[in-house]
């Protein structure tokens, strides 16, 4: 910006400022927050969410000192894909470190999933030739290996549980597919 | 392919959206350009096929703005908690796996709704039980039952805000009626 440039220019550049200074303040927070953090679930709180502020204020500041309408779109454009991504990616992580119990549970103080999973796995267990027992036996063993969940006992429940999940879930989109 | 065809209607949100993406990208909104681009995107939903979002028919914008003004406000804040208890109390944090029903069964509102809560910092979808509607939802800093109430409480005034923007009627009208007898509790005490 030129120096001569009038009070709206001080001001646009004093919002910039402010906004890349939050903006960068955000990521350093993913950064203390993966140090500080004690696990993998809480540490994906810090990883992924303060950026979606943080990518907000950046982009904001690129567009206040662009001053060309053009780049507005391409820069909405590129906060809308964040917002669609980061649940994503962080929902798989989350998902596949709670099924390998890479959590600490010392450190939940609630943890209802837990006693669903056992719930399920209960259930399969005494019915034996149940429903979801019959969907996908064979698949159970290979579950666990991918998953790295062959190690005791209650992995091989975990895994089953988890494949009963599943399965519920698949029996669902079959039929809405089946409909549409 | 088995599948009937998607009518124009359903497939425009999705059209007119490639459109957008398309003119940002070229950063020309000329008519030309607008127009080749649509047509472009008739081709690409024409040929890479998927399954239509069955959206509702409906879409409030008056409810969407205000809704989107706090879920702003909410980014903002819940980000400065998460510095604080980044910095504060790192690992001694503790936080809780909570279990939340949902009213609808849409896969579109469970998907939106998981996508709003994971937005906000604090809440992590871990698990979506889809034959129940019902999330899993890891939190940030839940210590105690009141804690996780108040989460639960959260997720599903944030559903409750989703179907008043663009549930179906029949979502609208079952909210109403809850809302209704929950105020009538409310008073008669």
């Amino acid at each position: 910006m030129t120096p001569e440039a009038g009070g709206v220019d001080a001001v646009i550049d004093a919002v910039t400022a402010v906004f890349l200074v939050l903006g960068a303040l955000m990521s350093l927070t993913a950064t203390i927050g993966l140090l500080r953090f004690p696990d993998l679930m809480s540490r994906m709180h810090a990883a992924t969410k303060p950026q979606v502020l943080g990518l907000f204020l950046l982009l904001a500041a690129i567009g206040l000192q662009m001053r060309q309408w053009w780049v507005w779109p391409v820069l909405v454009v590129a906060w809308i894909f964040q917002l669609l991504t980061v649940p994503v990616s962080a929902h798989m992580v989350g998902r596949a470190g709670y099924r390998t119990k890479h959590l600490h549970p010392e450190l939940l103080s609630v943890d209802e999933l837990e006693a669903v999973v056992r719930r399920s796995a209960a259930e399969q267990e005494g019915s034996g030739t149940g429903p979801a027992s019959a969907a996908g036996p064979a698949e159970d063993p290979e579950l666990d290996d991918v998953l790295g969940l062959g190690e005791a006992g209650d992995g091989a429940l975990r895994g089953a549980a988890g494949q009963n999940l599943d399965d519920r879930g698949d029996g669902r989109g079959d039929q809405g597919e089946g409909k549409g | 392919m088995s599948r009937k065809p998607i009518s124009l209607r359903t497939e425009l949100p999705l059209l007119i959206w490639l459109v957008i993406v398309w003119g940002a990208l070229w950063r020309d909104f000329s008519p030309g350009n607008l127009l080749f681009g649509a047509l472009i995107a008739l081709v690409v939903a024409r040929i890479f096929y998927l399954p239509p979002v069955e959206l509702s028919g409906r879409f409030n914008v008056l409810r969407a703005v205000p809704f989107a003004l706090v879920f702003l406000a909410k980014v903002v804040a819940a980000s400065f908690q998460v510095i604080y208890l980044a910095v504060v109390k790192g690992p001694k944090v503790v936080n809780a796996v909570v279990e939340v029903p949902l009213r609808s069964h849409s896969d579109l509102m469970v998907t939106a709704t998981g996508h709003v809560l994971s937005l906000i910092p604090g809440s992590l979808v871990v698990e979506v039980d889809r034959s129940t509607s019902t999330l899993y939802i890891h939190g940030l800093d839940i210590r105690d039952e009141a804690d996780a109430a108040r989460l639960r409480k959260e997720v599903q005034d944030t559903e409750a805000g989703l179907i008043r923007i663009m549930g179906t009627k029949a979502e609208l009208e079952a909210l109403e009626a809850e809302t209704a007898t929950a105020s009538r509790k409310g008073a008669t005490p």
